[in-house]
């Protein structure tokens, strides 16, 4: 069983019985795609909501929700998912430091939680399942196998979804 | 990267130097604090990928004990004050004669490491505001223990928006057993750099 390790801003694609796996994810979004009939599984770790905040020419696709998402259905379908069979789940989207609200780049990590869901809403991918805000760091690992999601908290242990 | 890519050996070491007159500073300040000797490592001045920036404190899933602050006026970024499980419940128990594991902390633990991290990342940036003349204003402390990763993704944010690498200046001290052992991170907002440069008289591209 091999794993693969996603990086802040990275994507990849996986077929069974690799695993995908992202750590640390804070404000940061980890978007999971599947498809169960093809076995086949993505996921991103989105950083920031939207590309036209991008200040430097140069785009880093994995980076931003709006381009991350069609990217990985991209990336799915050449690997032989089909859309229509495809289903999300979400996790991170914390906001670490609570008291820092008002100001926007602090509340990124909804701002993420929301573009997300916005991008595969225009994919119409439905989203089964979520574990998203609070404020705590979250790692996620996705077995290619199934589609189960592992969710790792510091304070609250491991769940699946 | 588009900031960082004429950097000479010259602005590394100018760099290398704010971090070492900044958590000097703050080193002295937690020197009073404990009434022990404080040593501290020579900064670290790294351009890196976003990814690699929580291995300088073990990797993006160790839990640490962070005291962050952002930094506003001429120079904007975001500073951070991080230790590990063991050094944070030893640095509380030294100062305010508090024995509890940081999972046991209430209130009462949590502002007293609030205020210590306050004291410190504020010597820091003062010592730093007198150097380069620069108006440097601080936010109130927010304190979180999680996971490296969690937590330092969010000094990346802005510079998410201008590139792929972070630079970071990094000054790791400890205290002389080792028992508490930590590290100061600053993190200059990419349109900071050319200001604190200038406020120095250093030029901002190409060797000296």
């Amino acid at each position: 069983m091999e794993i693969i390790k996603i990086g802040m801003a990275d994507l990849g694609v996986a077929k069974p019985p690799s695993r995908l796996r992202t750590t640390g994810l804070g404000s940061c979004v980890g978007v999971v795609l599947y498809d169960s009939t093809h076995k086949i599984a993505g996921m991103a770790h989105v950083m920031l909501p939207e590309s036209s905040l991008a200040k430097s020419g140069e785009l880093s696709i994995g980076k931003y929700a709006d381009t991350a998402i069609p990217h990985l259905i991209q990336l799915m379908e050449r690997a032989g998912a089909s859309t229509r069979h495809i289903v999300a789940k979400l996790a991170g989207g914390a906001q670490m430091f609570a008291f820092l609200g008002n100001n926007d780049t602090m509340r990124i990590g909804p701002r993420n939680v929301e573009a997300c869901k916005m991008a595969l809403k225009d994919a119409h991918i439905k989203i089964v399942a979520e574990d998203t805000g609070g404020n705590c760091g979250r790692t996620i690992e996705l077995d290619a196998t199934n589609g189960m999601l592992q969710i790792r908290t510091v304070n609250q242990g491991v769940k699946e979804v | 990267m588009v900031y960082f890519t004429k950097f000479g050996d010259f602005q590394f070491d100018v760099l290398r130097e704010i971090g070492n007159i900044g958590a000097g500073h703050a080193a002295t300040a937690l020197s009073k604090l404990m009434q022990k000797e404080i040593d501290m490592k020579v900064p670290q001045v790294s351009i890196i990928p976003f990814d690699e920036v929580a291995d300088c404190v073990g990797g993006a899933e160790t839990v640490v004990v962070t005291v962050f602050l952002r930094v506003e006026g001429d120079c904007p970024g975001n500073m951070f004050f991080i230790l590990d499980l063991d050094s944070a419940k030893y640095l509380l128990l030294q100062i305010t004669g508090i024995d509890k594991d940081v999972y046991e902390w209430g209130e009462l633990e949590v502002s007293a490491l609030h205020e210590i991290g306050n004291i410190l990342t504020g010597s820091y940036l003062s010592s730093l505001a007198d150097l380069t003349k620069l108006n440097l204003q601080p936010s109130v402390p927010a304190l979180a223990v999680d996971m490296a990763g969690a937590i330092l993704s969010y000094g990346l944010i802005e510079l998410g928006q201008a590139g792929d690498f972070a630079l970071t200046i990094d000054t790791a001290f400890f205290e002389g057993n080792e028992q508490v052992k930590g590290n100061f991170f600053l993190i200059p907002d990419p349109e900071s750099l050319p200001i604190l440069f200038h406020s120095l008289g250093v030029p901002f591209d190409g060797d000296y």
